[in-house]
């Protein structure tokens, strides 16, 4: 194995970001579900949201003098990699219940796991990171495992 | 009425095709408040991070073969996992057509596995999936 890795790469493992509390609307689902052309009424009004609705509450909210070039926020979670070409990445969830409006949710974002693996065309590194939701009084609504693929 | 005993390894789902407008792509980064520019910005995506066109969020796309279940289930069960990958761009005014297929049923649990796809008008898969739902 090549070794690409660093300690102080692996030494971020196990981080979390600031945990982010969000009490949900009603509007911020009916948003999202218009603006994905969800059929469902229930999506519609705003009565639960979609099984994806969750994925825009881990944006961070910054003034646009604080973003890159690119209008995205720095990762803070996710440490400089020494290969920078960022492929395929992947979303799993397992659900335990739907978001509902009036519901005080938490949102902890990790980084569970980075590895690397030879490819074919050389080394690969691989970025896993994991999402959990649940309300503030520690009932489980969902958790998402996501990962990018560097090389 | 969708029942776990009707349903059959191997059938498809029902296949929606996706064109998103300008306007409705501004409306889904507004509302997860995303402000990659490669989603709004035409000349940013071409020229300066050569995309062809505006991209298509990887996440809407995602949802889009979301839907496939979601309307496909209705009230009937419900969405124990789900899954997706990025594996190649779509851009703004590309016809994307959502798909899926019955891989497995399990009798002890009453949970049936989808495999899900989102393809392009050439027929290659943008985004491919799967999911698990529960019947009461």
């Amino acid at each position: 194995m090549a070794g690409l890795l660093t300690p102080e790469i692996t030494a971020r493992i196990g981080q979390a970001n600031p945990t982010i509390h969000v009490e949900v609307t009603r509007r911020d689902i009916q948003k999202y579900a218009v603006s994905t052309g969800q059929r469902a009424k229930k999506y519609l009004d705003g009565d639960e949201a979609p099984p994806l609705f969750h994925f825009g509450y881990s944006m961070a909210i910054l003034p646009p003098e604080k973003l890159r070039k690119d209008g995205i926020a720095e990762d803070k979670l996710i440490p400089p990699l020494p290969l920078k070409r960022v492929m395929a990445g992947s979303s799993d969830t397992v659900y335990h219940r739907a978001i509902r409006p009036g519901d005080n949710i938490k949102i902890t974002r990790k980084l569970k796991d980075i590895y690397e693996k030879a490819g074919k065309t050389g080394p690969l590194i691989f970025v896993v990171t994991e999402v959990v939701v649940e309300t503030e009084d520690g009932e489980p609504i969902l958790n998402e495992t996501t990962s990018l693929i560097a090389r | 009425m969708l029942r776990y005993e009707d349903i059959t390894v191997g059938s498809e789902l029902p296949s929606r095709d996706h064109t998103a407008t300008i306007v409705q792509l501004f409306m889904y980064n507004a509302a997860i408040w995303n402000p990659h520019r490669i989603h709004f910005d035409h000349a940013y995506a071409t020229e300066e991070e050569g995309y062809d066109a505006i991209v298509l969020d990887g996440p809407l796309q995602g949802d889009w073969i979301g839907q496939v279940v979601t309307d496909w289930i209705g009230e009937d069960a419900t969405m124990v996992s789900f899954g997706y990958a990025n594996r190649r761009a779509a851009y703004l005014g590309e016809t994307m057509s959502a798909g899926g297929k019955v891989e497995e049923k399990n009798d002890e649990t009453k949970e049936v596995k989808v495999s899900l796809y989102l393809k392009n008008a050439q027929g290659e898969v943008t985004i491919p999936g799967h999911a698990v739902v529960r019947f009461a």
